[in-house]
């Protein structure tokens, strides 16, 4: 049987994402507009005089009617302007692309880490039901989404780096003896691969282990309670028991229909995943001092300094609609079902 | 009520955890009640002659950089923690279930501009948007507030919007327009009332996220500021001892905020096989 073309699908998909994206903009943009006080003066600066004020906020088009401000906003985002940050007098959109490869690189290898972990863990519960397993599964799956990550960081760090001392030093993505790989695509792991150098390799997975790890404790909780459920229903459905009925083994009813099957629902929770992982990455770069877009807006915050702050919730956002998107496709490709609608 | 109890007995029974968790409830309500009377010590009271020291029967969780005693601490806190825990859920709750009942009952373009709010919202990583928002309206415990029941919202939102849709076609309430009751009538008086226990659960199942939101933008430098005894923040204080080997500052408060998530999660978990068994995974 031909498999339908999906791009039908996309496309829809696709479409169906921009009611998200225009509202991420309008509610970013309010949020630049509701800063505390007058923000010409505060972008002015403490000892700005009145006039210097009036000229930043004739800069900042402040001056102008709302309606106006927003097609300024709109325009400066579609240069990719952010404006710049006071603290590094850098350009904020520059500063963000720098180091969104670092925080992906957690987040995605937190996420995998998750899912090699999980998933099995979710399956085992559904199929020893009510055993000493499941009832196992369940308590640790509620103990780490229980767990505040930068706690898990902090005990990880104080077990692995001071008492057993396997871990590196919680600093960043490579100790400071190390230089980075010639950057492709950014992540550490992949250019140093590229590169061939087998050292560095180690040396980046050994300082990504211990955060990511502290990412995926937090992310397993639903993913291994989705694929239960999801096996579950899976398991009890007619076509298991028709796979049953007709003599094939055990590994293929569970693993070569059941789980497949089971895949579809926990694929559609990845969604809500990510909004958890995007979230708990800021207070685990944090904690590690890893060099991404969450610290960078930390440092920022505490000075008060919000252009970098706006245009990393932008980022994140933006971030978190494509991934939602990428879910989607993922999802009409996997699900015969979706293409053939 | 006699098979409500029957009911409940039997999924203590058959899920021990629960009764555990009820236990454990108690436990921290009394801390937040009179926590900050049965502390041993002043949580303020530096005395830098016993700062950094390590558990012991004087101080049972040691001390921190300052000489402050940390039980005193964790104790004094938890009124804190609950009480910017349970109003941002209680302003959500409120605004959530207004919203969405109101949603699902009428329909129509008020259900679509209440629908698009809440997609809105969930457009966001929810605690980036937290973030964005405390920045943007000051850095306040208020603001935390605020920004923990923004992110909540949708999902009351949207638990009181399913059920009021299923319940508007009820014939309970068609007996009730019958009998000549009015849309606010009956919207107040049949709809909202029956609405109120799949409610209960989502507000369990959120009191330990909006803790442990909560905590996380204290421990980013948002919201409460030192010396103010808050586990987020003494989780903050700690961190930087960790490396060190001073594992104390930092564990306490934070195992007291694992504790307060894990009873919550697990009293939601409870309460759903309690009053929606289906639901349950």
């Amino acid at each position: 049987m031909a498999r339908k073309p999906v791009w039908g699908t996309i496309f829809r998909r696709l479409l169906g994402a921009l009611p998200s994206l225009a509202g991420v903009v309008v509610v970013t943009f309010i949020l630049t507009r509701a800063l505390p006080g007058d923000p010409a003066a505060f972008f002015a600066g403490a000892a700005a005089t009145p006039e210097a004020v009036e000229e930043v906020r004739k800069q900042l088009g402040l001056d102008k009617n709302l309606a106006q401000q927003f097609l300024r906003y709109l325009s400066e985002l579609a240069h990719g302007d952010l404006g710049q940050s006071l603290t590094t007098g850098q350009p904020v959109s520059t500063e963000l692309v720098n180091r969104l490869p670092a925080s992906l690189e957690l987040t995605l290898f937190g996420l995998l880490l998750a899912a090699v972990v999980a998933i099995p863990l979710g399956v085992l519960a559904a199929t020893r039901r009510d055993s000493w397993i499941d009832h196992v599964s369940r308590l640790i799956t509620t103990a780490g989404v229980s767990l505040p990550v930068f706690f898990t960081g902090l005990l990880l760090i104080y077990i692995f780096y001071f008492k057993l001392g396997w871990a590196p030093s919680p600093m960043g993505r490579l100790d400071p003896y190390a230089s980075a790989p010639a950057t492709v695509t950014g992540f550490f792991i992949i250019d140093s691969l590229l590169a061939r150098d087998l050292g560095l390799l180690t040396a980046s997975l050994k300082q990504l282990l211990l955060p990511a790890i502290t990412m995926a404790i937090f992310v397993m909780a639903p993913l291994a309670r989705m694929t239960r459920a999801a096996m579950l229903t899976a398991l009890s459905s007619d076509y298991t028991r028709t796979t049953r009925a007709m003599g094939l083994s055990r590994y293929t009813v569970v693993y070569r229909y059941a789980l497949r099957n089971a895949l579809l629902p926990v694929v559609t929770t990845l969604g809500m995943v990510f909004s958890f992982m995007l979230g708990a990455n800021v207070l685990v770069e944090k904690v590690f001092s890893w060099p991404g877009i969450g610290a960078y807006a930390i440092e920022a915050l505490v000075a008060s300094d919000y252009a970098p702050v706006q245009g990393f919730v932008l980022t994140m956002a933006i971030l978190y609609v494509l991934l939602n998107l990428v879910i989607d496709v993922l999802y009409s490709i996997i699900d015969p079902r979706m293409a053939a609608q | 009520m006699n098979a409500m109890f029957k009911h409940a007995r039997y999924v203590l029974q058959e899920n021990p955890l629960t009764l555990f968790a009820f236990g454990l409830f108690f436990f921290l309500v009394l801390l937040a009640a009179f926590g900050q009377v049965l502390a041993p010590y002043d949580p303020l009271a530096s005395d830098t002659a016993v700062a950094l020291q390590a558990p012991s029967l004087a101080h049972w969780f040691g001390t921190d950089q300052l000489g402050r005693d940390i039980l005193s601490r964790v104790m004094t806190a938890t009124r804190l923690d609950f009480a910017i825990a349970l109003s941002a859920v209680a302003l959500s709750f409120i605004i959530g279930s207004v919203l969405g009942c109101g949603a699902g009952f009428f329909g129509g373009g008020f259900e679509r501009a209440v629908g698009r709010t809440a997609d809105t919202i969930m457009a966001f990583p929810l605690f980036v948007l937290a973030m964005g928002i405390v920045a943007a309206l000051g850095n306040s415990v208020a603001n935390i507030v605020l920004a923990t029941a923004v992110i909540n919202l949708p999902f009351y939102i949207r638990v009181a919007r399913t059920e009021a849709s299923v319940l508007r076609n009820a014939e309970f309430i068609e007996a009730a327009r019958l009998a000549g009751g009015g849309n606010a009538r009956i919207l107040a008086l049949h709809i909202y009332p029956n609405i109120l226990p799949p409610m209960m659960v989502q507000i369990s199942l959120n009191m330990g996220w909006a803790i442990l939101n909560a905590a996380g933008l204290s421990f980013i430098g948002l919201g409460v500021r030192p010396p103010t005894p808050e586990w987020g923040i003494m989780v903050a204080e700690g961190a930087s001892y960790i490396i060190t080997g001073e594992w104390w500052i930092a564990l306490f408060p934070g195992a007291a905020l694992m504790l307060a998530v894990f009873c919550f999660n697990l009293l939601g978990d409870g309460l759903r096989d309690l009053i929606d068994p289906r639901r349950r995974t």
